[in-house]
């Protein structure tokens, strides 16, 4: 299809409109329900709970749990699967976790080299950008030119630890807690950590201004 | 039998910078997430495990052609074609030509969460005591291994140090050829750049760590 010039000739059947992607994975659906291996109100219900349940939100708030609250950082960082579990997060790509904790000293980033190894119940599903080649191929031996492609830079005297994640193992990088955050409560620091600070690729800044509610 | 995996990365040159994606952005074509689906609801039948999707994912021939969910899609329409569980013509034409293959169990809506909240744990109880503890230096094993493996060619035959030990898991060698879970002791081997990239790559003040089985690892000098 050339994509410009099609409004005129298309007809209204909705396939005409569908990507080949589309049709084989719509072919495959059919047939794997008519042979009864699915349940294709299953699909709907997997696919729910990864767009709205299971994402980075959740990994959000064990980090402001452990910035809050140091006896949970301790059990965090002693037991990442007991500690993160108690919050209600568990499971399929997260049976066996261990958080890593930024400091002024090490910066910590996760990568799969072999395939897109993440920890799902605390991030959901891992972006694009992380399952690709240029990632995968850079994170173990130019991980400051990938920081620099988030516009992450750290000083020199950081040392950059990057965690390879081979086996079922998951890891969480818990960011340093930003300066001027004194006093906030557990939702306010949760709204400030992006999933990719705990992927490691980017720290979570110090705001500019608290609002004033 | 020659076993070659196209998804082995770490290291290489030539693939460009990394393009981030806002925290929402989840897929990117409608048939994305049903292909993620698809992928589940079938790993939930039992009739593979992890290891064997990771082994037929990473050698399709055309692996660093497709997009990731395009690997999926691939990998299980192979893993159900060698299970005579759907035939070429069914996946051509969207229609049921064959008998079905039976297979252990059905996902179903309701039991989704549950099923998603216990996970599939990989940790088993030991046979033996571990023959490595945390400090020691340790050489990984070096040479071309004709199955699927979770040893990175960039770490093979160097040096590092054992800096955790995770008890002992399902090795996944064994269980992607179907020989059964075969635990070994799992341990955090850590490295040094100059170890990994050579005296000649620009120093980044950089440590790199893989979690690898016992039967990768021999005692260094």
């Amino acid at each position: 299809m050339t994509g410009h010039d099609h409004s005129h000739d298309h007809s209204h059947d909705h396939s005409s409109e569908l990507g080949e992607m589309d049709l084989r994975v719509r072919a495959l659906e059919s047939v794997l329900t008519q042979k009864g291996y699915i349940d294709p109100a299953a699909l709907d219900a997997l696919i729910d709970t990864y767009q709205t349940r299971i994402g980075p939100r959740n990994g959000a708030r064990v980090v402001a749990r452990a910035w809050v609250d140091q006896t949970f950082h301790d059990w965090l960082m002693a037991d990442a699967t007991a500690a993160i579990a108690s919050l209600g997060y568990t499971g399929r790509q997260g049976e066996h976790m261990v958080a890593v904790a930024n400091t002024d000293d090490q910066h910590h980033m996760v990568v799969c080299t072999l395939c897109s190894c993440y920890p799902w119940p605390v991030l959901g599903l891992p972006p694009t950008w992380y399952k690709s080649a240029p990632y995968r191929s850079r994170a173990v031996k130019d991980p400051r030119g990938v920081l620099a492609d988030f516009g992450t830079t750290l000083p020199e005297t950081t040392r950059i630890r990057v965690w390879d994640s081979t086996a079922e193992v998951r890891y969480l990088v818990i960011p340093q807690r930003p300066v001027g955050t004194e006093g906030w409560s557990e939702d306010e620091l949760a709204a400030l950590v992006s999933r990719d600070s705990m992927i490691g690729t980017r720290v979570v800044e110090a705001p500019s201004a608290r609002s004033t509610t | 039998m020659t076993y070659t995996t196209h998804a082995d990365l770490g290291g290489q040159p030539g693939f460009g910078p990394v393009t981030p994606e806002p925290e929402g952005e989840l897929f990117h074509g409608a048939w994305e997430p049903r292909a993620l689906a698809l992928t589940l609801a079938m790993g939930a039948t039992g009739s593979w495990n992890i290891d064997t999707s990771r082994a037929a994912r990473e050698t399709l021939p055309d692996y660093r052609d497709l997009s990731y969910y395009q690997i999926w899609l691939g990998a299980l329409e192979q893993l159900m074609l060698q299970r005579g569980q759907v035939f070429a013509d069914e996946i051509a034409s969207g229609q049921m030509h064959h008998p079905a293959a039976p297979v252990a169990r059905v996902l179903q809506a309701e039991n989704v969460p549950a099923v998603l909240a216990k996970g599939s744990g990989t940790e088993r109880p030991a046979s033996a005591p571990a023959r490595f503890a945390v400090g020691q230096a340790v050489r990984m094993h070096l040479g071309r291994v004709d199955h699927h493996t979770r040893l990175p060619a960039y770490v093979q035959g160097k040096r590092g140090t054992i800096e955790h030990i995770h008890g002992a898991h399902v090795f996944a060698d064994a269980n992607a050829q179907g020989l059964g879970e075969q635990p070994q002791w799992l341990y955090t081997v850590v490295f040094d750049e100059a170890e990994l990239w050579g005296e000649g790559t620009p120093r980044q003040n950089l440590a790199v760590s893989v979690d690898a089985w016992e039967s990768y690892l021999e005692p260094a000098a």
